[in-house]
């Protein structure tokens, strides 16, 4: 009865994270790109949330850490963003390859 | 039994000397006082203390050498080198000219070199070049030797370059010194052979055991022999090694007079007359220090009769009479090659103070009346000087006639020693070759006297001809002790043909030095004959000479005057024969194309090729390999988020890959 639905949670964690890798490797808008990102942590929280059951209360407490540092993420990301948009009228992540060398 | 009165003071002074115009060349670099009175003093009272000890010598009656030790310098296995200083009757007379002649030139030189802003540091080379001529004469053993004779060769190089601004006089001192290196060279190869033989490198351990190591005519003594000639080829200045001392003459006249005639460039001489036993025991050694004496004789003194330049005809001089003295000690006659020494000393530094007093006086004239360029050493430049230089000119007299070998000045007693020598002793063509250099010697000098102080007509210009003054006093007291000496000089050797006193000091006094060396040369080669090559006796020949070298100075001296020079500036070029003595033989050249050229060639090859293409190549191949790999490192970093994530994705599953399977 555990197993499977530790299962199928995983299976979601897995098919979320995939949906956040593929958005952030394909969208171009820095906005949707950020939101993939976020897809892609609550994918790994939803997985510490799974095995939580099978392991102990230990996933549970790292999950509150991640949406912790996830919002802080968030804080900076954005703030980036609306700095970025403010340069180019822009958030297109194709146009951002100043950083380099 | 004689022992050497406070040895050390004889070097320690000049050092001190040295020492004290060297700090004063910087600390008080403005004040000429201390250095007016410290040089000439520190040489002057070595001068004493080497008499005090010749004539201790003399009252002994010791024919022995006094070695004093001083330190040990070198101890390593079976090697043992002191620095010990040899007193015997040759080092004796070596410091004797060295100190006397020094002194005089260092009192000259307050004079002509009064208001030069390198005064102190002036004084501070020149005592120091008298301390390691006295360290080369006076040292026990070979190294010590070695260490004097590039300590002349040192202090040579600096004061040949001394007006170091001037390019071209600061190339001839790097051309004295590094002509010099290929002789030294020789010096070092001959120690090393005699360490392998005698197993010491002291004169008294080696050339008392020379005639028990060494048969006659070995071809080790042979080679030893050889290699120090070559050292002697260097620094005096004899065939083929001779083209650095006209070049030296770019340093001050006292300093040519000093280093480059009176005292250095005989080291060579002295180097002979001391390992004469070596020389002996080497047939073959003997004839090429003759031959090469000889030659160079006869060779300098062709050169010497083109020349303008006043100095340029007495180092050409220089060098032939280092040929005679060559001549002398190569065919075994050591006390005629030291007594030439002696009377060339004096003569020649007369000489070439004499011509320093011209040029002084010359430049200043043309200085006070504002004319600039011109060469004040071009004789054509002079012309007449007697009318304002009367002191100058008669001792110049005095030593032209010495050098000529006219009766009674000390060159006729020292010269025809020489080449009387080599026709009795076997050297029948070498004698006739030293016969017709001694003519052309007659003629050069006779030619420099009529160009410089007679003629009638002063070349000098109108303006300047006002301004024309005599030697001063600090110059011209020199000038008269030396030109009393070159009278004197040669009358303390009087061969026993003349009708005259028959007087050997000399020889009596250096008999013992030699006797080894005479000894062995009387057991193997024939007696000396009684006659010259042509017949005729000592007297005879003497006689002839005498008076052919009169003949000769009179002849040149009144076709000289005769003709009628223009000023440097306004004469033709020599053409023809005159040309090519002008220009040397184009022996500078031939040397620039066969040797300096090629050399510069393949220097430069491994400048360009070795240095800059292997050397630099491979450490800058190094930096632009490790800059190119970082190039492609960078490429990755493109600024792309989308290919920074792809990458990120690829790398995790394939750890996630190597992971899990």
């Amino acid at each position: 009865m555990t197993s499977t639905l530790i299962r199928v949670a995983l299976l979601v964690s897995a098919a979320l994270f995939a949906i956040g890798v593929t958005g952030v490797l394909l969208r171009r808008n820095a906005i949707v790109v950020f939101l993939c990102v976020e897809l892609m942590l609550n994918a790994v929280n939803l997985s510490l949330v799974a095995f939580s059951r099978l392991l102990g209360i230990d996933g549970q407490i790292i999950v509150f850490f991640v949406m912790a540092v996830a919002a802080a993420e968030a804080a900076v990301g954005l703030a980036i963003i609306i700095a970025v948009f403010r340069h180019y009228e822009d958030v297109d992540v194709d146009r951002f390859d100043l950083l380099k060398w | 039994m004689y022992h050497p009165i406070l040895p050390a003071l004889v070097l320690a002074l000049p050092l001190a000397g040295a020492i004290i115009n060297g700090v004063g060349a910087f600390l008080w670099r403005e004040d000429h006082r201390v250095a007016r009175w410290v040089g000439p003093l520190a040489v002057g009272a070595s001068f004493v203390v080497v008499a005090i000890n010749f004539f201790a010598m003399k009252a002994s009656g010791t024919t022995a050498a006094s070695v004093v030790s001083l330190w040990t310098w070198i101890a390593a296995g079976g090697l043992h080198v002191g620095v010990d200083l040899q007193f015997d009757r040759l080092s004796m007379v070596m410091m004797l000219i060295v100190t006397g002649v020094s002194t005089l030139i260092h009192v000259y030189s307050i004079g002509y070199m009064r208001g030069d802003p390198g005064f102190n540091r002036f004084f501070a080379y020149l005592n120091l070049f008298v301390f390691f001529m006295l360290v080369l004469v006076t040292a026990a053993s070979f190294p010590l030797m070695f260490v004097g004779w590039e300590g002349v060769g040192l202090c040579s190089y600096l004061l040949i370059g001394f007006w170091y601004e001037n390019e071209a006089y600061s190339n001839a001192g790097k051309k004295a010194f590094i002509v010099n290196r290929i002789g030294d060279f020789g010096f070092l190869v001959a120690m090393f052979i005699i360490f392998g033989i005698f197993g010491s490198l002291d004169f008294s351990q080696v050339l008392p055991a020379a005639t028990g190591h060494l048969r006659y005519g070995d071809v080790w003594a042979t080679l030893i022999t050889l290699f120090l000639f070559l050292a002697c080829m260097g620094k005096s200045a004899q065939i083929p090694l001779y083209v650095w001392l006209p070049d030296a003459m770019a340093g001050p006249t006292p300093v040519s007079a000093l280093i480059h005639a009176a005292t250095m460039v005989t080291a060579g001489v002295y180097l002979v007359a001391r390992t004469s036993v070596l020389f002996a025991l080497a047939p073959i050694s003997q004839a090429v220090v003759a031959t090469v004496g000889a030659g160079t004789a006869l060779f300098a003194a062709t050169i010497a009769t083109q020349q303008w330049d006043i100095k340029k005809v007495l180092a050409y001089s220089t060098i032939s009479q280092l040929g005679y003295m060559f001549l002398a000690v190569g065919v075994g006659a050591f006390t005629a090659g030291i007594f030439h020494l002696m009377t060339h000393a004096f003569f020649k530094a007369l000489l070439f103070l004499g011509a320093g007093a011209v040029i002084h006086s010359v430049e200043h004239a043309w200085h006070e009346a504002g004319r600039h360029g011109g060469d004040p050493n071009d004789m054509r430049n002079h012309g007449d000087l007697r009318r304002w230089m009367p002191v100058t000119w008669i001792t110049m007299w005095s030593a032209t006639l010495a050098i000529s070998g006219v009766f009674p000045f000390a060159g006729f007693f020292s010269k025809d020693e020489v080449i009387w020598k080599s026709g009795v002793l076997g050297y029948p063509l070498l004698w006739g070759v030293a016969l017709v250099a001694a003519f052309l010697t007659a003629g050069y000098m006779a030619r420099l006297m009529a160009l410089t102080f007679h003629g009638g007509e002063n070349r000098t210009g109108e303006e300047a001809r006002g301004h024309l003054h005599g030697a001063p006093l600090a110059m011209a007291v020199p000038l008269v002790v030396l030109g009393v000496l070159s009278l004197v000089g040669g009358w303390i050797q009087i061969p026993e043909a003349l009708p005259l006193p028959h007087v050997s000091a000399l020889e009596g006094w250096l008999d013992p030095v030699f006797e080894p060396a005479h000894h062995v040369m009387a057991m193997h080669g024939g007696a000396a004959a009684t006659a010259a090559p042509l017949g005729g006796g000592e007297l005879t020949w003497g006689l002839i000479s005498t008076v052919v070298a009169l003949a000769v100075v009179v002849w040149i001296f009144l076709a000289v005057v005769r003709r009628r020079y223009r000023p440097a500036a306004e004469s033709p070029e020599p053409t023809g024969l005159s040309l090519v003595l002008y220009r040397k033989w184009y022996v500078d050249e031939l040397y620039d194309r066969l040797i300096v050229r090629p050399l510069m060639a393949l220097w430069r090859g491994c400048w360009k090729i070795v240095d800059d293409g292997l050397i630099d190549g491979t450490v800058n191949g190094l930096a632009s390999g490790a800059r190119a790999v970082g190039w492609v490192g960078s490429q990755l970093q493109s600024g792309r988020l989308g290919a920074y994530v792809l990458l990120f994705m690829v790398g995790v599953l394939v750890i996630l890959g190597t992971v899990a399977f």
